[in-house]
């Protein structure tokens, strides 16, 4: 299955901030059909790094979409039966309108220039698109770690649009630790002489500051027990130590070619942008609890962990859980074994391709006796 | 003597009844009401209160393999054990709360019983019956910790932490003022009422506030 990355443009999208971002454009790319009563449509939502190619093979590069392994025939979002969508979130830098945007107000990039955004404006941005494509209600908006924000933000924000929300790997509130670790990644940035505060387009990218963001990200993308699997102490290509900082160990050699690679398809601008909106994230804000927050939503919800995920720790997705159960809403909670980590929701897809593929039918089942 | 395998914490009333215990469940709970079983194994019985008698249904289950396959039929299961599972909810969530194969294995049954009456309007419970004549036989007899049909692991890897009886139970619903609706007894495949205490396998109560 090949598919193509499409672009919508609207006048523009009104930011939690106050200000608006107009004209803005979204790239999105979509598998399946959308049937005639409408009723098949599911959102993708993307991960902080993630983009619109969910699913597919891109004829450019020949690259599989993020998510293939979930996506598509016979997949556990089957593209024989449902119609998929998925979208390059606001302040991103693979289609949709970000920091590297040409801002038609000065012919030049927006660079820091670009408004602070929110998971609530990506999902508003989300929202123009769904309605673009004809979708009064969606069933099913689904994605794991940032992705699953957004799918929490849109089943709170655009109650009546959601059947169903899916929220995988992911937590209502950004905590302590998981701010700290993007103000690593952001410091790795802001470091490198490069970025030069963030007008750095038409020269040299803040190519070395991206990369030790991107290692340390990596490092928290994965558990202790996948790290010892994956590489041990194993050194490469080398018998002995070289005592010169080169690189020694195979996990020296892995997050630097991670760290390199990055850097070729991801803008430090977006970096610095989005791991703000997810710290900013925090579901209660402006209801006061978590239960305020979401005593409106109508969604069914099947909420995912992974055992072995300290980044997005189960705990969190209980305290989502817990607060549904609190107002008696319909929800199926599950943490499912893994040795991957955070990394679980992307690569470890055996049981989660089961229990979404059973709560879409059952979601459907319902949606259509309605 | 072979050595028993682990205690497995298979749904008992299920196991020993095979299929019949849909049907008195599915005598005790109305059409188009809401329920929460406690334990609901792979969300079997739900699926086919569902589908039976309109009934919306959700699970919990201490499992993570069976939490998984019961969402993967279409239940909302909630992996947890029970206490957790009934915290959360506010008073009369639900019509019925099911209990159907753990009071002799939860902590603190009557702490369980007092959180089902508070989440549901009603409680049904099933348990194995301590006064069955095999048991008292078996110990008699044995002078050891009874085996039986209906209470087959050694005492060192039972799930079961607590022992009562038909008449305990009924003591103790009384004791709270508590009403019971329902009572069933049964046996192997019969049910009967005659000398429960001593001639039921397995009792399974609906009980009202």
């Amino acid at each position: 299955m090949t598919v193509e990355t499409k672009l919508a443009r609207f006048d523009g999208v009104d930011l939690d901030i106050g200000s608006r971002i107009a004209p803005v454009e979204v790239a999105y790319e979509t598998y399946g059909t959308l049937n005639a009563a409408r009723d098949n449509a599911i959102l993708i939502v993307h991960a902080f790094t993630g983009d619109a190619h969910a699913a597919g093979i891109c004829p450019e590069d020949g690259k599989p979409g993020w998510w293939d392994n979930m996506i598509g025939p016979g997949k556990a979002f089957d593209t024989n039966k449902y119609f998929m969508i998925c979208s390059n979130v606001l302040g991103g830098c693979r289609g949709t309108t970000g920091p590297s945007s040409i801002n038609p107000a000065t012919g030049k990039p927006y660079a820091l220039s670009f408004p602070g955004i929110t998971i609530a404006d990506m999902v508003r941005l989300q929202h123009m698109l769904v309605k673009h494509l004809g979708i009064e209600r969606l069933l099913a908006v689904a994605g794991g770690s940032m992705g699953g924000m957004q799918a929490l933000e849109w089943a709170v924000m655009y109650p009546d649009m959601v059947a169903s929300a899916i929220p995988i790997a992911t937590t209502a509130r950004h905590s302590a630790q998981q701010i700290a670790f993007n103000e690593v990644g952001r410091q790795a940035i802001m470091a490198d002489l490069n970025w030069n505060n963030g007008d750095y387009y038409g020269g040299d990218p803040p190519a070395r500051g991206l990369a030790v963001a991107r290692m340390v990200g990596h490092i928290t993308f994965m558990s202790d027990d996948s790290m010892k699997q994956k590489f041990g102490r194993r050194l490469r290509d080398k018998e002995t130590f070289s005592f010169d900082f080169s690189v020694d160990f195979e996990v020296e050699s892995y997050l630097r070619y991670r760290g390199s690679q990055f850097v070729n398809r991801f803008d430090a601008n977006s970096y610095l942008y989005i791991t703000k909106a997810l710290d900013y994230f925090d579901l209660a804000n402006g209801y006061g609890s978590l239960a305020k927050a979401f005593e409106k939503t109508q969604a069914r919800f099947l909420v995912i962990s992974f055992t072995s995920d300290w980044l997005y720790p189960s705990y969190q997705s209980l305290e989502v859980v817990s607060a549904l159960r609190g107002l008696n809403k319909d929800v199926a909670y599950c943490e499912l074994e893994s040795n991957y980590g955070h990394d679980a929701f992307l690569v470890d897809v055996g049981a989660q391709t089961e229990v979404v593929r059973g709560f879409l039918a059952s979601t459907y089942r319902e949606v259509t006796h309605q | 003597m072979t050595s028993s395998p682990p205690a497995r914490r298979k749904p008992f009333v299920r196991e020993v009844l095979g299929r019949s215990d849909y049907a008195i469940i599915g005598d005790l709970i109305e059409p188009n009401t809401s329920v929460l079983d406690l334990g609901c194994g792979e969300g079997e019985l739900l699926e086919w209160l569902a589908a039976n008698k309109n009934v919306t249904g959700r699970g919990v289950e201490i499992d993570g393999t069976r939490v998984q396959r019961a969402i993967a039929r279409g239940v909302s299961a909630y992996q947890g054990d029970i206490d957790q599972g009934l915290a959360d909810y506010p008073a009369d969530s639900f019509d019925y709360v099911i209990l159907s194969q753990t009071l002799q294995e939860t902590r603190k049954p009557l702490a369980a019983l007092r959180e089902m009456l508070r989440v549901g309007r009603n409680a049904v419970v099933a348990f194995p019956n301590f006064g069955h004549w095999s048991v008292r036989i078996s110990h008699l007899i044995s002078g050891r910790a009874p085996r039986t049909r209906i209470f087959p692991h050694a005492w060192y890897d039972s799930p079961n932490i607590h022992f009562f009886t038909v008449r305990d139970f009924e003591d103790l619903i009384a004791r709270e003022g508590w009403k019971i609706e329902r009572r069933y007894f049964l046996a192997g495949r019969h049910r009967g009422r005659l000398l429960a205490n001593l001639m039921a396998e397995v009792a399974v109560y609906l009980v009202r506030r």
